[in-house]
């Protein structure tokens, strides 16, 4: 990963009054995998389609390999896109889906069948190259899709939901096959997603975005561990969010306990917000070993953990996730490392 | 309903159906002039009928007309269905309801609104206001069976062509006439088979000056009956019978091209 | 992209409008005006051809047409429901062929198959010479208005046989087998459940066959010999031969309206009638 290959600087795009891109401005480096996550209608499609062109930004550049991108129509973009629910010319068989790109460059044709073929052995599709698209089950579609963007060869790759239209088992099967085609081609992808969990299995940078304004940008681990606010420890993965004031540094205080935390530099007193995730809360059985005592309200068993709901005296409601079950009715306590304590600058409530 | 019931209900329908055309066939081989009365085999109606500079001349009208119109309205309908399906919600429903306008009114309000626009222009009537005329029943069905087929269509599906290098001007030629071209051909479909089969409009709009088929065929019953008519009559129903049989064999979807 | 992409379908709007809406709206201005049509300065704003239309005489020429439409229709509907509900149920196999052998005739032209009627019916035509020479009295239907309900019938049958067919042939077959694990006998069945998801195509038919059979002028020219004139003999004789074309555009802009009434009505069942098909099912 070196220098930046694509640069967005204060985009905004309004449909009529509603403005679906609120000034965001981002860089993305080469070979970089980066994941813009939100809500529906949080402005990331909106996003991808003005970097692959299909939507001029009302104000804001793009700039690729540092020149404009503003001007120059979709195709003339060294950028392709996988599209939502793939977009497949239903009249062409495979072989010409994936050649059309190759076709329109005057590309001779032996050296299309060879690109073809390559491409069609890395989507694991070889032998289908006269089946017609609408023969083809979801998956071997979004291969299909994906083979016709790759086989141009472009710097940058957009893939708007690729994944939204298959079944579980299927989409966690091609999100390791598309992070290994990344790792093998070595181009940049720009991967549009509203599931949390694609998005901190599959990238290197992941973009939260919020009513089309950026939330965080940052690592998987920095985006599960360390969200910036409310917005973005909701959105990702469980959470305990608790309002507080912090009296000191490296202290928070809410229903009459303080608790030791890591973080440091807001004023005497002043309000935040706390996340504590799910995991990191242990339980032990004697109450007055615990910081919080609580009530044990309801089990339930997810597969690899319990998910206990345990009410504290103080009537606040605790989601805990533990490999050991607390029967319902229990009296506990609960205990939570300083570090395992993210505070977060209070934001506008949820 | 017994199956015996409903057997014999079909077949008095079917008989219905086909009684008047079984008699115009055979009555097209009578000898006798007069209806009713056999008079024996004769092939003479057919022989009179490719004689008859007159049938030949409303059979060449008839069909030039319905190819122009055709072409014209296919054209013309394919490219504002394109148009139309861009439009906003307000202006494409304002553009369809007056598009329905001729598919909803009765023939004769159509017939003569043309008519009336016609003579106050004091445009003579003739081929040209005929064509014109067959052309604005037409385009309304193009557009109606196009339309669909554009919403069906993945609306990504032109960006997905220029994402690939694309120029708009080429991904319309190579990928989004393609994709809705089973939507042109019933489109131009119904649009010659209007044309052909239309009398009421033609009448109106065609003057004096040219006479297709509908028209010859009607001044001929209304003076009385020719056996010509009969003769052309069955030249018809087996050019029709044909054709379905080709269409039902070849695409193996003959009901779904009949609907 | 979208709005390059619309300028497309303005050239038909500027179509539509000269041949579409001028010509109906000048329809609309000699129905309220007369005076010499040729002369524009002559025209003159007036109600008579209104008034004239409200004369008995040519209010009986409405009625009549009316009630031969819908006569014509209530007849296609009981011929034409059992006809597409047999072919809906029928075995795949003859299924399309027997569809298709119902529409073959409508491929025909029109004029043809009214004139076919005319060699079966006319007083010298094939059925008074059969019953001649069986010795029976001579069937005088025409020229005559039941000639004309026949004629109306023959050529509008299929147009209500084929959305019903359509509607009836896509209900599933789990909602009837639905019907009857649930108690539900052939009848009711009927009643509660086919009847009620049949109503759109019942109403397209209905619409399909009643527009064309009010409007006609053809088979009443040539089955009804003139004996009883529909609004459409009316209209072309007005625009072709009297040469009152005011008067002409007052019957159009009548039976423009009357339809769309009649349309707006036919909506309305058939939106009343998918609801409680939807509380049936």
């Amino acid at each position: 990963m070196g220098r930046n290959l694509i640069e967005i600087k204060n985009l905004t795009k309004r449909f009529g009054d509603v403005t679906v891109v609120n000034n965001i401005s981002l860089d993305i480096k080469e070979n970089e995998f980066v994941t813009l996550l939100g809500p529906s209608g949080c402005g990331k499609t909106t996003t991808l389609r003005m970097i692959g062109g299909f939507e001029e930004p009302d104000e804001g550049q793009i700039f690729f390999e540092g020149k404009l991108l503003n001007p120059i129509p979709a195709y003339k973009r060294n950028i392709n896109t996988v599209f939502q629910r793939y977009a497949l010319f239903t009249h062409m068989n495979v072989f010409e889906n994936i050649a059309f790109g190759l076709r329109i460059k005057k590309i001779p044709k032996n050296e299309i069948e060879k690109r073809v073929k390559r491409m069609l052995k890395l989507v694991d599709l070889e032998g289908f190259e006269e089946r017609y698209v609408d023969s083809l089950s979801g998956g071997q579609q979004q291969r299909v899709a994906i083979a016709r963007a790759l086989v141009n060869e472009p710097k940058v790759l957009l893939l708007d939901e690729p994944l939204g239209a298959l079944d579980l088992k299927l989409r966690k099967e091609m999100q390791i096959e598309l992070l290994d085609m990344q790792r093998s081609v070595g181009i940049t992808f720009i991967y549009v997603t509203h599931d949390q969990e694609e998005a901190l299995t599959m990238s290197d940078t992941i973009v939260v975005m919020n009513n089309g304004v950026i939330q965080q940008v940052g690592t998987p681990e920095d985006i599960y561990n360390e969200p910036i606010n409310r917005f973005v420890a909701d959105f990702i993965g469980e959470s305990n969010i608790i309002e507080a004031i912090m009296p000191e540094d490296c202290k928070v205080a809410f229903d009459n306990v303080v608790l030791d935390c890591v973080d440091k530099g807001f004023a005497p007193n002043e309000p935040v917000d706390i996340v504590i995730r799910p995991e990191d809360i242990r339980i032990v059985t004697n109450p007055d070993e615990g910081m919080i005592k609580g009530t044990v309200r309801s089990v339930v068993f997810k597969g690899v953990h319990y998910e206990m709901i345990i009410e504290s005296d103080a009537g606040r409601e605790y989601m805990v996730h533990r490999t050991i079950a607390f029967p319902v009715g229990s009296y506990v306590g609960m205990n939570v490392q300083p570090f395992d304590i993210q505070v977060m600058k209070r934001g506008d409530p949820l | 309903m017994s199956k015996a019931l409903k057997r014999i209900y079909m077949g008095i329908i079917y008989l219905f159906l086909y009684a008047p055309i079984i008699v115009l066939i055979v009555f097209s081989f009578n000898k006798s002039k007069s209806r009713g009365q056999w008079g024996g085999f004769t092939l003479d109606w057919y022989a009179e009928l490719f004689q008859s500079r007159q049938i030949r001349e409303a059979l060449y009208f008839t069909l030039l007309i319905a190819v122009l119109s055709t072409i014209i309205s296919t054209i013309v309908g394919t490219i504002a269905a394109l148009g139309i399906n861009n439009m906003g919600k307000f202006s494409r429903t304002v553009i369809l309801n007056i598009n329905n306008l001729p598919v909803l009114n009765p023939d004769i309000v159509t017939g003569v609104a043309l008519m009336t626009l016609f003579t106050s222009l004091k445009v003579e009537l003739g081929f040209v206001t005929m064509l014109i005329s067959h052309i604005v029943f037409s385009i309304p069905y193009v557009i109606l069976s196009v339309l669909p087929k554009l919403r069906q269509m993945n609306k990504h599906i032109a960006e997905a062509a220029m994402d690939l290098g694309a120029t708009p001007s080429y991904a319309l030629r190579k990928v989004i006439i393609p994709e809705i071209f089973p939507g042109i051909i019933s489109g131009a479909l119904m649009a010659f088979t209007l044309s052909i089969d239309d009398f009421v409009i033609s009448f109106f709009t065609a003057g004096t000056s040219v006479t297709n088929l509908s028209i010859l065929i009607y001044s001929m019953a209304k003076r009385g009956i020719k056996p010509t008519i009969n003769a052309l009559s069955t030249l018809m129903f087996v050019t029709v019978l044909i054709l379905m049989l080709i269409i039902n064999k070849k695409s193996g979807k003959g009901e779904e091209i009949l609907l | 992209m979208k709005k390059r992409v619309r300028i497309l379908a303005y050239p038909y709007v500027v179509w539509m409008a000269i041949f579409i809406v001028v010509p109906l709206f000048l329809v609309l201005i000699y129905s309220l005006t007369s005076g010499d049509i040729h002369d524009i300065n002559s025209l003159q704003f007036s109600f008579e051809s209104y008034q004239k239309v409200a004369e008995p005489l040519y209010l009986k020429v409405i009625g009549d047409s009316f009630l031969l439409a819908f006569i014509s229709t209530v007849i296609c509907l009981i011929l034409g429901y059992p006809v597409a509900m047999i072919i809906a149920n029928a075995n795949p196999k003859y299924r399309s062929l027997l569809l298709m052998l119902f529409l073959v005739p409508i491929w025909m032209n029109f004029l043809l198959r009214t004139y076919a009627w005319m060699s079966i019916l006319s007083p010298n035509g094939i059925i008074n010479r059969f019953l001649a020479f069986l010795g029976l009295p001579r069937l005088e239907i025409m020229p005559g208005n039941v000639a004309v309900l026949l004629g109306m019938v023959y050529n509008f049958l299929p147009f209500m046989v084929l959305p019903i067919y359509t509607v009836l042939s896509k209900i599933d077959k789990q909602v009837l087998e639905a019907s009857s694990d649930l108690g539900g006998n052939r009848v009711v069945t009927f009643t509660r459940i086919i009847l009620p998801l049949s109503i759109p195509g019942v109403v397209s038919g209905i619409t399909m066959v009643f527009l064309p059979a009010v409007s006609t002028f053809v088979i009443s020219g040539l089955l009804g010999g003139g004996k009883t004139p529909l609004i459409g003999d009316l209209i072309e004789q007005q625009f072709l031969f009297s040469r009152n074309w005011h008067f002409g555009s007052a019957l159009s802009i009548i039976l423009m309206i009357m339809i769309l009434i009649s349309m707006a009505i036919m909506s309305r069942i058939d939106k009343n009638g998918q609801e409680e098909g939807g509380k049936a099912g």
